[in-house]
């Protein structure tokens, strides 16, 4: 990878209004087309619905992007979903970076346009910076032990535990006190069936 | 509870609580200490002849302490397992002299005063957390006189008193005289919705518990005045406003309006309820025979004996909403999950529930932990680290530092150098961080990469940004809550995430005062939520580090902030931008060319060489010490 020419895919989301009615998408757009390596700068209404989606697949083919960047949302919501995305196209996912420009932009400077797009701008400089130097990963699997623990003997404890034996997997159900039953059965009837409780 | 412990895929460990666990998704490992228990519960036919020679009389817990029990008893007639139980800590049998005469009379010699705590070590993919929550202690709201008058009891005491299994066997009396109180009265949100001696949330489940109540009184006394006095009634759930209906077509009265105060009439035993009806507008008062306060439910303290015995929150790292229960990875997408992949919550842990939806609940724990087991085998991200040969100077800061015992000091193959077990590396990057040769990369999380991020920022108007660390699980995630909750602060902040705050070396943060940065943040989660189990005090220590090293240097060490912001801290992390922006004034651009001058010098951003096993010696004799610039 290293030997190859950086091609970076910038997408700017509009998030419909969430991002575009703080933060100018357009201008931010327009810089990052004026950044190192960007080979091609989307702007998308959604980038996560699936027309985005298609887009990015569509510039990774069009423009044979090695690098995309994603301007939209937080990567806590969205960064599997890209991740997802970008692997379609044949791109290793951890090619692929997001710069938050709503959760902690957009949404957090309402009143200061001009500010919150400096701060776009900003932040996907820095992601496109980050997004050269990227390399592609292997994501290990590791074998999984079928038991699960379950903590706490109350209802929700043995409704969790009982669903899991019934579904086939082992179970270790751990009760601090002497009795499973929890604070349900010291109840007497219970709504809104009136039924009792144990 | 029968099913649940006759199931044969359920090993029931009654007695039991969670020492620790340690490992990652699908494969976690972990403690648990099962208490000694004296009665064989195998054996036990519950025949109840111990009971009846037991001396010691202690208050029932079950029964809210309102009767009594022995010293060996049935936590209660349904219990599961249907054993007798030896209360150790009452129990006079321990000195043979003293006592013994249970074990003397019992018929299948199923009790053994010589057991002792057994640890087993259990091998799970998937954690649920279900340890529920407790009702809120009354003691504060005296005015209502739960500590004065004996007939003013709580919602769980209510229980135990209607219920045939009850210290009354389910005829509901008074405490004071046993007779059967005629009017009856109920204080709804004892606790709740009052920030300022409670909780300030809604408990969720005691306006229909109370309605349930008054239902229960009406149909053993139909005879009997029932008032509910209450902020407003929330009947929100599936067949809920019928009960309610129900409740007023019996008769009870609903009065809008908490009592300001109740006393005891001296000549009658009445309880004096003053209170003003905020529908009539009128101050009214009302004599009543029993009072039930409707307590809040609160998130369960866990009791720390001072022995260091962690709770299940501090050993999963599990963060909390401001009200006290445990934070879901999302609030309204992943309800059930924890941040921490593989664990789950279910019920009354994650916020007050009934059992219709603690049901709810524990079924999509069960089943998105099913999914994870199902599966079979669990993919993981691939942040985890790894060791450059030819840069090592064989100092084992790393495997120092490393908080998952992932990085084994000497590897007997390769000789001296560290070795890395990528399966225990959780990816946190302290060890890249420490590392004063730079032979540790972070996949993922490479210092060019950080570099660059560094670099994008402060291309154009430095004097304008502050450069802010936060680690992924917390701080970035408090940024996001920020972003959700819509709070507004002003724009100078500039962040980086990496996943742990024990990632950012103090290389990054030299790098950023040399590009000019004014001001720079580092931030993580508080040290009990840390996600890498204590990683975030070598984030402490470094920022300390370079706070001394700047003071030296004459360089204001108030531009480098350190904060431990929690990711349901969506305010604290509006506050601390809007305190770093003020801060931010302050810094001139003379002070920032001068630091830039300074640091041009000294070349602080840069990597330790490799000079041969001394340097290696005196490194590792100060772990994480400050790096001195390289001979030229």
């Amino acid at each position: 990878m290293s030997d190859e020419t950086l091609r970076i895919g910038v997408f700017v989301c509009d998030c419909g209004h969430n991002i575009a009615a703080i933060v100018d998408t357009e201008e931010v757009a327009r810089f990052a087309a004026e950044l190192p390596d960007v080979a091609t700068v989307v702007r998308n209404r959604y980038t996560c619905a699936d027309p985005g989606q298609q887009e990015i697949q569509k510039a990774i083919a069009e423009h044979r992007l090695n690098r995309v960047v994603i301007a939209s949302c937080t990567p806590k919501i969205h960064e599997p979903t890209f991740r997802s995305c970008v692997a379609e196209a044949g791109l290793n996912p951890y090619l692929m970076e997001m710069a938050n420009i709503r959760e902690h932009c957009s949404w957090v400077h309402m009143k200061d346009r001009e500010g919150a797009t400096a701060k776009a701008k900003d932040l996907v400089r820095a992601a496109v910076g980050r997004a050269a130097r990227l390399k592609a990963q292997d994501e290990k699997t590791f074998p999984v032990t079928d038991a699960a623990l379950v903590i706490g003997g109350g209802v929700a404890g043995i409704q969790a535990a009982l669903e899991l034996a019934d579904g086939g997997h082992q179970v270790y159900l751990v009760e601090k006190g002497p009795s499973i039953g929890g604070i349900m059965s010291a109840l007497d009837k219970t709504f809104p069936t009136m039924d009792c409780s144990i | 509870m029968m099913d649940a412990g006759r199931h044969p895929r359920i090993e029931l460990l009654v007695n039991s609580e969670v020492d620790d666990i340690t490992g990652f998704v699908g494969n976690y490992r972990a403690t648990v200490r099962r208490r000694a228990e004296y009665v064989d519960a195998g054996e036990c036919t519950s025949c109840g002849d111990c009971e009846d020679v037991c001396p010691v009389v202690v208050p029932d817990e079950y029964q809210q302490g309102l009767s009594s029990r022995r010293a060996i008893y049935l936590p209660f007639p349904q219990a599961v397992p249907s054993s007798y139980y030896l209360d150790a800590e009452n129990c006079l049998g321990f000195n043979p002299i003293a006592c013994g005469k249970c074990k003397e009379v019992c018929d299948k010699k199923c009790i053994d005063f010589d057991v002792r705590d057994t640890i087993l070590d259990l091998e799970v993919g998937s954690v649920i957390v279900a340890t529920g929550m407790e009702p809120w202690d009354p003691r504060p709201y005296d005015e209502y006189g739960y500590t004065r008058f004996d007939n003013v009891v709580t919602a769980m005491e209510f229980e135990r008193l209607i219920c045939a299994g009850g210290p009354s066997e389910g005829e509901l009396v008074r405490l004071s005289d046993r007779r059967v109180p005629e009017r009856v009265g109920f204080i709804q949100c004892v606790g709740s919705r009052s920030p300022n001696r409670g909780v300030p949330y809604c408990s969720n489940i005691c306006c229909m518990a109370t309605i349930k109540q008054t239902l229960q009184i009406a149909e053993h006394y139909p005879d009997s005045q029932q008032k509910v006095f209450y902020i407003d009634i929330r009947s929100f759930g599936k067949g809920f406003e019928d009960m309610y209906r129900r409740s007023r077509e019996e008769g009870v009265d609903y009065i809008r309006g908490l009592p300001g105060s109740v006393e005891r009439d001296p000549q009658t035993g009445e309880l004096v309820v003053e209170v003003e009806n905020t529908l009539s507008g009128r101050r009214e008062q009302h004599r009543l025979d029993m009072l039930v306060l409707a307590t809040a439910l609160v998130p369960r303290k866990f009791s720390r004996n001072g022995d260091g015995k962690r709770s299940i929150d501090e050993i999963l790292s599990l963060s909390h909403t401001s009200d006290g229960f445990v934070m879901e990875a999302h609030p309204k997408l992943k309800p059930v999950d924890a941040p921490t992949r593989g664990v789950y919550f279910a019920g009354c842990v994650e916020s007050p529930k009934d059992i219709k939806e603690s049901v709810t609940q524990a079924g999509a724990a069960a089943m998105r932990a099913g999914n994870l087991l199902g599966a079979g085998q669990v993919r993981i991200e691939a942040i985890t680290a790894e060791l450059v040969a030819d840069l090592c100077a064989e100092c084992k800061i790393c495997a120092a530092v490393c908080p998952f015992n992932a990085i084994v000091e000497a590897n007997k193959k390769t000789g001296l150098l560290p070795d890395f077990i990528e399966a225990a590396c959780a990816g946190c990057g302290t060890c890249a961080a420490e590392c004063p040769f730079d032979a540790i990369v972070m996949r993922h999380f490479e210092d060019a990469q950080i570099t660059a991020q560094i670099d994008g920022i402060l291309a154009d108007n430095p004097m304008e940004k502050i450069v802010a660390f936060a680690c992924n699980w917390c701080s970035y995630a408090g940024g996001d809550n920020a972003g959700t909750s819509r709070l507004q602060y002003p724009p100078a902040i500039r962040l980086i995430r990496t996943m742990c705050s024990g990632r950012v070396d103090q290389r990054f943060i030299w790098h950023a005062f040399e590009q000019g940065a004014p001001m720079v943040l580092v931030s993580g989660c508080h040290f009990s939520d840390c996600h890498y189990i204590d990683a975030v005090t070598w984030t402490q220590r470094r920022v300390e580090k370079v706070w001394t090293q700047m003071e030296k240097l004459g360089i204001r060490p108030e531009r480098l902030q350190l904060e431990w912001i929690s990711a349901a801290e969506g305010q604290k992390f509006a506050r601390v931008m809007r305190e770093l922006d003020e801060m931010l004034r302050s810094v001139t651009d003379e002070e920032v060319a001068e630091t830039v001058k300074i640091l041009g010098k000294k070349k602080l951003s840069e990597p330790k060489k490799v000079l041969g096993p001394a340097a290696a010696v005196n490194v590792a004799s100060d772990a994480g010490a400050t790096v001195s610039p390289p001979p030229a």
